[in-house]
């Protein structure tokens, strides 16, 4: 038990999506491309490590070159299985390969207002708001920066957030809107103020890094630095690669997914031969260019294999992942984001991903809407109940009841029944009633994951932050302020 | 006599076959025809295929991002033909383009570029990360009609306003027309910091920066 958080966990079904032999061959592929064509790495730090370490680097174009068996002894260090800490350890949760945990998506730029309907800019208050809804919410696990805080400024942006969120919300957090040096020192240091101790930090990671990789084939040097600084304080660090077929990467999936593993496993490697041991994860959220319009689909087929052959790499080098789920690109909670978010969910959930982002945005993860979270949450649940799949067993198989009810007759009335019915999934925004009540009320989900969102946002109150810690993040937010010349 | 060149040209368009384009521009050099006419009875001809075939759905982007690259390659051996005559290509306009300086997002900003430059427009492309003085400097250097920023981070929407900021202190403003972009780019924002143009998507762009130079 992961306090009252949902996960899949004990599945009873599974895919067959890549052979071990088709395994093999995208590592090998990956391992030449590292080799011989090289990752650009555009950060100092970085390639004074690779340098160290005999990979060859450019120092012109900082691409670097890195043998097969530098990045295999690299990712052997990687520990196979750590837990992401919450603020209270009832909520930690397990990345132990059979679990699968989901956060809300993150970085949004607008907010479908909860009252007004109208779409607005995103601002602080929001990142609060969104915060303590998913602090209630059982299928939340753990939080992204949902929205960007747009009324604060850029450079201490990304703090003001997590002390939003800290101050919200009980669970792990993990951030992929700190790329900055500055920013990543204070972080650190404000997870060390909230676990207590720079050890006790190290041993119950609060927080957690995550952050993009440049497909194609290179490192965003700000990402780079503040990776390396959040894995020497022990802070679980991630690489996500979002390499689309057709744009950023090839437009054939297995190539896609050589040019997106060669950025992934270089970073980890990295942060391996810097800082043996540290824990890092695979992520990922590759899709297809949308053929006609360039954009980033969040969506289809494509996106669904890729949801669940990643989680074979990622198995592969033996880390956990986080995997690119829901995020459609929908521009409201509709069919499509239906289709959208639960044939993501359900992939990457068969495949057993550790981490699924995210529930709550729309449009390509730009715009907020609590309803679009409240039923990705039900997405989640269902995908959880089939997971479950189907227990064999005396109890299941029910053969003393049956022969009591025999041909004819009905279930209604057994004991059996009431003991087990319970373990039928029940919808919360799924519309079941009769026609005519459909339509004499007029309503749906959408209204009722509204006044549901409404209902936690105005009644749950979160176990609030000390207030002499929240003062103490509040300063070295400040300090990175006043160092910054206006 | 020239139409079988000429269509062959068209056609190294459509193809998106670069290296056609390169040795049929050649041969039109060789053969000594007008390399103005090479450009619009023949090139030009096969761009506004592809342009029509993706309008409809037929083509896809990459037809017309090979296209665009084709039709480059073939105008970059006529231009110094036609100066050499002391005559140009009827451009649109001038544009300089980027993405802000601590943005890495590229494909938007490409996409758009790639667009404007396939209907007519001269395109300098800075790249992405650019510094916000640079994108004044080169409009100057070029004497730009267009500035287009893209910003696909909150963090960097910010600096879009500094770029206009950077114009204005050149004393290129109100003339030089700056268009913005990218994700997190709203109406509101477009008016807040006084931009003359944006557009959510490259076809779009085109069209804002046709009605910025009164076309
Ligand atoms: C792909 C992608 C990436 C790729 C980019 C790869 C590349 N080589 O370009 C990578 C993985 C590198 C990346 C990195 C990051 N990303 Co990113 N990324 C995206 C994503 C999913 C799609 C962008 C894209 O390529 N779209 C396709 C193109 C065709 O569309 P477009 O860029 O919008 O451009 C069109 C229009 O906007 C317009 N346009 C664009 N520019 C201009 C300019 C002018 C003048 C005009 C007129 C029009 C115009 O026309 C274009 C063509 O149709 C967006 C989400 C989204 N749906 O937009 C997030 C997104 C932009 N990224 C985001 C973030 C947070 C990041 C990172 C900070 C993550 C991290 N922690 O590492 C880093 C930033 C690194 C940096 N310093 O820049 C956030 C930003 C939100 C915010 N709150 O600021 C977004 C919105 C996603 C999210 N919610 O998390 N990203």
């Amino acid at each position: 038990m992961n306090g009252n958080i949902k996960s899949i966990t004990d599945p009873r079904l599974s895919l067959d999506i890549l052979s071990q032999d088709d395994v093999q061959r995208l590592h090998t592929a990956t391992l030449e491309i590292i080799e011989k064509t090289g990752v650009r790495f555009p950060s100092k730090s970085a390639l004074e490590i690779w340098e160290a370490h005999g990979a060859t680097v450019d120092h012109d174009s900082m691409i670097v070159k890195a043998p097969g068996h530098l990045i295999e002894e690299a990712l052997k260090k990687a520990p196979p299985a750590y837990d992401l800490a919450a603020r209270s350890p009832e909520q930690d949760l397990p990345l132990d390969g059979n679990h699968v945990f989901v956060g809300t998506d993150g970085c949004g730029v607008e907010v479908m207002d909860l009252y007004t309907g109208q779409r607005r800019r995103s601002r602080l208050q929001d990142v609060g708001e969104i915060a303590r809804v998913a602090d209630y919410l059982p299928e939340v696990g753990f939080h992204w920066v949902a929205v960007s805080a747009q009324d604060y400024p850029p450079e201490s942006r990304g703090l003001h957030e997590l002390l939003a969120i800290w101050q919200n919300s009980t669970k792990h957090v993990q951030t992929e809107s700190v790329y900055s040096i500055a920013e990543a020192k204070a972080a650190v240091e404000m997870a060390t103020a909230v676990a207590g101790s720079r050890e006790a930090l190290r041993k119950r990671p609060v927080l957690s890094i995550m952050q993009c990789t440049a497909p194609p084939l290179g490192q965003d040097g700000g990402s780079i630095d503040a990776a390396l600084i959040a894995a020497e304080a022990g802070l679980p660090t991630g690489f996500m690669t979002m390499a689309s077929c057709a744009s950023t990467g090839p437009v054939t999936l297995a190539g896609n997914l050589a040019v997106g593993n060669a950025e992934v496993i270089s970073a980890l490697a990295l942060i391996q031969l810097a800082y043996p041991g540290a824990p890092v994860f695979y992520a990922a959220a590759q899709t297809a260019m949308d053929l006609r319009t360039g954009a980033y689909t969040g969506g289809g087929p494509e996106d669904f294999l890729f949801g669940a052959a990643t989680n074979v790499l990622a198995d592969f080098y033996n880390v956990p992942l986080s995997m690119g789920s829901f995020a459609t690109g929908a521009k409201e909670p509709n069919w499509q984001a239906g289709i959208d978010n639960s044939m993501s969910t359900f992939m990457a959930s068969i495949a057993m991903s550790d981490m699924l982002l995210g529930v709550g945005l729309l449009h390509g993860s730009r715009i907020w809407s609590y309803e679009q979270m409240l039923m990705d949450c039900e997405i989640f649940d269902m995908v959880r109940q089939v997971m479950a799949g189907i227990v064999v067993d005396e109890a299941s198989l029910a053969l003393d009841v049956i022969g009591k009810v025999g041909p004819g007759g009905n279930f209604l009335a057994q004991k059996h029944t009431r003991r087990h019915m319970r373990q039928l999934w029940l919808p919360k925004y799924m519309d079941r009633r009769p026609y005519n009540v459909w339509e004499e009320q007029g309503d749906g989900a959408r209204d009722w994951a509204n006044a549901e969102a409404r209902r936690i946002l105005e009644t749950h109150q979160p176990e609030p932050l000390d207030a002499g810690l929240a003062a103490e993040l509040k300063r070295m937010i400040k300090s990175v302020e006043t160092a910054v010349p206006a | 006599m020239n139409e079988t060149l000429f269509e062959a040209m068209k056609q190294s368009i459509i193809d998106g076959e670069a290296e056609d384009a390169e040795r049929l521009a050649n041969q039109a050099v060789a053969e000594g025809v007008d390399p103005l006419e090479a450009i619009n009875k023949g090139f030009v001809l096969g761009l506004d295929d592809v342009g029509e075939q993706f309008g409809c759905g037929e083509m896809f982007l990459p037809d017309l991002v090979l296209a665009a690259e084709a039709m480059k390659t073939a105008v970059a051996i006529l231009e110094p033909e036609l100066a050499k005559k002391g005559t140009a290509r009827e451009i649109l306009g001038t544009v300089v383009m980027g993405t802000v300086e601590g943005d890495i997002h590229d494909i938007g900003k490409t996409l758009v570029a790639t667009m404007l430059s396939a209907s007519g427009f001269k395109v300098y492309d800075l790249g992405v990360n650019v510094a916000i003085g640079a994108f004044a400097e080169k409009a100057r250097e070029v004497g730009a009609d267009i500035v287009g920023v893209s910003s696909l981070l909150t963090t960097t929407m910010v600096r879009q306003r500094f770029v206009i900021e950077a114009l204005d202190d050149m004393g290129l403003r109100p003339q030089v027309k700056v268009m913005v972009g990218g994700a997190p780019v709203t109406r509101d924002w477009v008016a807040e910091i006084g931009a003359d143009g944006y557009s959510e998507d490259a076809i779009g762009a085109v069209a804002v920066a046709k009605r910025l130079v009164g076309k």
